[in-house]
């Protein structure tokens, strides 16, 4: 008999492909969230390692606050195209111009508005699950989500009030007009997602490696400049090289200096860094110690 | 054939008392798993508390209520990584009324780690942890003796709380236990060994972690394919392609083998093991594969693949282990809906055969289920079920029940 060798990645890859079917199987009108970010990009080579050689049993669905870095949707576009798989794109700009958004200055991040996107376009498409690429590792709310995550009518998510889930068997039932967000990563750590990244050797927006960009330092972070964010009156401009760990609204992900140029020097630098992938990276859900779980109920993924 | 996962999924069961959050806290730290800017977070609060050293504990505090309560209320996962393995840790409350959240954290756990107080010793609650995880069939216990801090370390007070546990594990069907004196506090035998125990010769919690040998916790022995959907292309190359896509959920399959296709009962053969990555000769639990088979059979979503030399059970009576889990009793006038592996049907409940206490494991007649009670029930099922009992495959015995009218998951169950 030969030796079987079964790794970490191995368990996690099967655990998510078994997730993904489930949903497909039992969920009538399901969707996968995909950004073209990093995490969703490693979802979409675990959906085709779960349906090859048939087509994707869902669409793509991609919720832009078009405050995107432009080499996120040059991937996403190019990823969905080379799948030939279906993306649906839908617009914070559309929420804006139909009255369900109101922004008082266009420029700020556009984070918090993303749930109203997300449940309009639930609505609109009539989807009952939602897969998406979130981590429990991320953030201390996260790290209690169950994989199968319900979301009443308003789309609210209450932590005191979900279901337990045993073994691998999940409950996929919902009622008309609930539905369910489904996180088939959500036991991958960001080193997991890097590992994963090398070993399959995915193709990911350039600016997650290592390039020199220019950037202000603004309250302990450096922020890229952008046509969005532009230097304040005494801030200086400084070329540096600089790496993204989320790519997020430009207004507010914050890169951080590096010289890793390809995945296995991130897996590196990953391994050596001391600072958590959100800490590091989110101006958001550093505004208080609870902002990312107030984000959640409020139908954030 | 070995089959080497260097993923590792435990839990640990004490009480806030008893220093759990605590232990997390100093697994994570002296395993370098915690970051600058968590370790500040935490310093910040506890010099906020007034608190002379940094409060590992608030390390493991999850959403917002419980850090105002100042208690876990919940399941939280926790990951962390060693060279050797990579970990998953469900923490689970202690309090009395969240035996649900230890058996649902339980359910997926390679081992328990049970946390006991040197100065109390064994207590109500720890008899109850250890009975949930021989009843969950977790393979692998650690009894933590931790506080030894509290004890001046003496060798004689654990002797005597390990004389004690290891007489009243012995009731039960645990085949695997190791105890270990430490103190989450100080840092001792967690990851490092101290200074202060030099009496002790075992492992440290960190050691046992990384070297327990988990090939077997799966069944290797009786392949199980419950079938989770079926792939047809029905385009080009793919014209005649029909794949029965799965998880392998326990023992291995090799091309050529014959199966047998359950309920229904027909055989063939295994004609392709197919993946993304190229087919395979041979595939091993617990991996997701898409089979092709020799003949055209009617197989869907629902129906379980099996090797014809070891056969399941196939019946729509059985009678299980179950543990409530919702606020609403079980009510036997009315239909529930059991989904068990990929099948979902209906079913009723035939009769509470009795209940157990989970503090003194006695049984006792009484037909109301409440929640957090376990209870011996038999069930009928409207169609049949392709099942194994559960101290003989974690993966085919289990089975959780659904309420139709809420949609709430109300049961977990062990196939007897």
């Amino acid at each position: 008999m030969s030796k079987h060798t079964f790794t970490h990645l191995d368990a996690l890859e099967s655990e998510s492909i078994h997730i993904m079917r489930e949903v497909a199987a039992e969920c009538k009108n399901p969707a996968l969230l995909f950004s073209g970010g990093k995490d969703s990009i490693v979802m979409l080579r675990l959906a085709e390692k779960a349906f090859r050689p048939c087509k994707f049993p869902f669409p793509l669905v991609h919720i832009d606050t078009e405050h995107n870095f432009p080499e996120v949707i040059e991937a996403r576009d190019k990823l969905a195209a080379d799948l030939g798989e279906r993306l649906i794109v839908r617009s914070l700009e559309d929420s804006i111009k139909r009255g369900t958004i109101v922004i008082k200055d266009p420029d700020l991040p556009r984070n918090p508005f993303q749930s109203v996107t997300l449940l309009e376009t639930i609505a609109e498409f009539g989807f009952d699950a939602c897969m998406g690429g979130a981590r429990r590792d991320e953030e201390k709310a996260r790290a209690k989500e169950r994989i199968f995550s319900f979301r009443d009518e308003f789309g609210q998510w209450d932590p005191k009030n979900q279901r337990p889930e045993l073994w691998d068997i999940y409950n996929t039932r919902v009622h008309a007009e609930e539905n369910i967000r489904v996180f088939p990563i959500s036991n991958w750590t960001e080193m997991d997602i890097w590992e994963y990244i090398s070993r399959e050797n995915l193709y990911i927006p350039s600016i997650y490696y290592a390039h020199e960009r220019e950037v202000i330092r603004r309250g302990g972070s450096v922020i890229p400049v952008s046509h969005l964010v532009q230097p304040k009156p005494g801030e200086q401009v400084e070329v540096v090289s600089v790496r993204f760990r989320t790519v997020g609204d430009m207004t507010c992900t914050a890169p951080v200096e590096s010289t890793a140029k390809n995945a296995r020097e991130i897996i590196e630098e990953t391994a050596m860094t001391r600072i958590t992938e959100r800490g590091a990276t989110r101006m958001d859900d550093q505004t208080s110690d609870a902002s990312m779980e107030l984000r959640k109920k409020e139908g954030y993924f | 054939m070995t089959t080497q996962t260097q993923l590792l999924r435990f839990i640990t069961a004490g009480s806030v008392d008893d220093g759990k959050s605590t232990l997390i806290g100093r697994l994570l730290h002296d395993s370098k798993s915690i970051f600058e800017d968590q370790f500040s977070a935490i310093a910040k609060t506890s010099e906020k508390r007034g608190m002379a050293a940094v409060d590992l504990s608030l390390l493991t505090d999850g959403l917002q209520a419980e850090r105002e309560q100042g208690i876990t209320i919940d399941v939280a996962y926790r990951y962390f990584a060693t060279p050797k393995r990579k970990f998953i840790i469900g923490d689970t409350p202690g309090h009395e009324q969240y035996t649900r959240n230890m058996v649902t954290a339980a359910s997926t756990a390679n081992l328990t780690v049970i946390l006991i107080d040197a100065r109390k010793g064994v207590l109500t609650q720890t008899r109850r942890h250890t009975y949930l995880a021989s009843l969950v069939g977790v393979p692998h216990i650690v009894l933590a003796v931790n506080k030894m801090d509290m004890v001046e370390y003496s060798q004689a007070r654990f002797d005597e709380i390990v004389v004690e546990y290891r007489a009243f594990a012995a009731q039960l069907d645990l085949h695997d236990i190791t105890c270990i004196p430490m103190s989450a506090l100080v840092g001792d035998m967690v990851v490092d060994r101290g200074d202060n125990m030099n009496w002790y010769q075992g492992p440290t919690l960190m050691e046992k972690l990384e070297n327990v040998s988990i090939a077997h916790d799966v069944n290797t022995r009786d392949f199980r394919f419950p079938v989770q959907w079926v792939c047809r292309p029905q385009t080009g190359e793919y014209h005649d392609f029909r794949g029965f896509m799965g998880r392998i959920e326990a023992g291995q399959i090799t091309v050529g083998d014959e199966v047998t296709i359950l309920p229904a009962g027909r055989s063939t053969r295994v004609k392709e093991i197919v993946t993304y990555d190229g087919n395979l000769p041979t595939a091993y639990a617990p991996q997701s594969v898409t089979l092709t088979l020799a003949d055209e059979i009617d197989i869907s979503r629902g129906d379980m693949m099996v090797k014809s030399d070891a056969m399941p059970h196939v019946s729509q009576d059985f009678s299980a282990m179950m543990c409530w889990l919702s606020e609403s009793p079980l009510d036997r006038n009315r239909k529930y809906i059991i989904k068990h592996n990929t099948r979902v049907v209906k079913c009723k409940f035939a009769s509470v055969d009795y209940r157990v206490d989970v503090n003194t494991l006695e049984q006792q007649a009484n037909p109301v289920v409440n929640m957090n009670d376990i209870a011996h029930v038999t069930l009928k099922t409207q169609k049949p079920l392709v099942f194994d009992a559960y101290s003989r495959n974690r993966a085919t015995g289990s089975f959780i029940v659904i309420d139709e009218a809420t949609n709430n998951t109300v049961a977990a169950g062990m196939i007897s």
